[in-house]
């Protein structure tokens, strides 16, 4: 056990950080959204690294090796990833309507317009 | 490692590209970790059909952000907070690659000694997810039908309230 064993986990948390801190502080949908996909890949590292074993191979059965990576985490982040786009693509459409709606996609601009609303 | 890549990514208004950048670098982490097939459909999926569909949106939203306004220092603190206890319960985690951890013990080994007497392909892969778990993938088709009948619903609608654009379509 080394610094090493757990470099992976920390750089996920970083990764995850600056998605979260993305999400939070970004008033822009585009820039949320991007940001929802930066901590949405750091999770996916996670699962992969997982599933790694040192020494081990990608599994796909062949002659001649004996060690393979876990197949499991593969197959929930290949599912995982798909999902993931189209959750994007639903977000992505929500920012259209809200531009057509709104004629902007920056938070404060869209909530000085709906106080305009309430006013009237 | 990685995280240089994403870095910059903050800063840009077109993100978009330096985000197919990064998406592609971690393709490139996950073949080193020994998972092909996923990289390859990161590198399909979140560096090319992301990319053009962000795209496809810029080109009908304005390209700039409106303000660039320095660091939210509130935000900065959270998200230190949150970073370091995470940091604090990795250290619970089981150590990096090593062949005894609990996730290697429980269906994983199955799936590596019996794939090819069950389904006779070599692709451990491929044969979980369309042969052991099929319903989970069906599942997975159910949601990307919804998400496709939910863009389609959010976009076919003509706006009512404040039409101050053409509607695009």
């Amino acid at each position: 056990m080394t610094v090493l064993s757990f470099f992976n986990y920390w750089a996920v948390i970083v990764l995850m950080m600056i998605g979260y801190y993305c999400v939070i502080v970004r008033g822009n949908m585009i820039k949320k959204i991007i940001g929802l996909g930066i901590f949405q890949t750091s999770v996916f590292i996670l699962f992969i690294s997982a599933g790694k074993v040192i020494g081990g191979s990608t599994p796909v059965l062949r002659d001649g090796v004996s060690v393979y990576s876990n197949p499991l985490p593969h197959v929930l982040i290949l599912t995982a990833i798909v999902v993931g786009i189209a959750t994007t693509a639903l977000a992505l459409a929500l920012t259209v309507r809200i531009r057509e709606a709104f004629g902007s996609i920056d938070d404060d601009v869209i909530d000085a317009a709906q106080q305009d609303d309430e006013g009237r | 490692m990685v995280g240089l890549a994403v870095v910059f990514t903050r800063d840009l208004l077109k993100a978009t590209m330096l985000f197919a950048i990064y998406s592609l670098t971690i393709a490139a982490l996950f073949a080193l970790l020994d998972a092909g097939d996923v990289a390859l459909t990161e590198a399909a999926v979140g560096a090319g059909i992301s990319t053009v569909l962000i795209l496809a949106v810029l080109a009908l939203v304005p390209r700039h952000e409106k303000t660039a306004k320095g660091h939210n220092l509130p935000a900065l603190a959270i998200v230190i907070i949150t970073g370091a206890a995470l940091v604090y319960a990795s250290f619970d985690l089981p150590v990096f690659g090593e062949a005894g951890n609990p996730v290697h013990q429980h269906v994983g080994p199955y799936y590596i000694g019996e794939t090819y007497a069950d389904m006779g392909i070599p692709n451990m892969v491929a044969a979980v997810l369309a042969s052991y778990r099929s319903i989970d993938t069906f599942g997975e088709a159910v949601v990307i039908l919804t998400a496709g009948i939910g863009v389609y619903a959010l976009l076919s609608v003509r706006p009512r309230r404040r039409q101050r654009r053409e509607p695009e379509q």
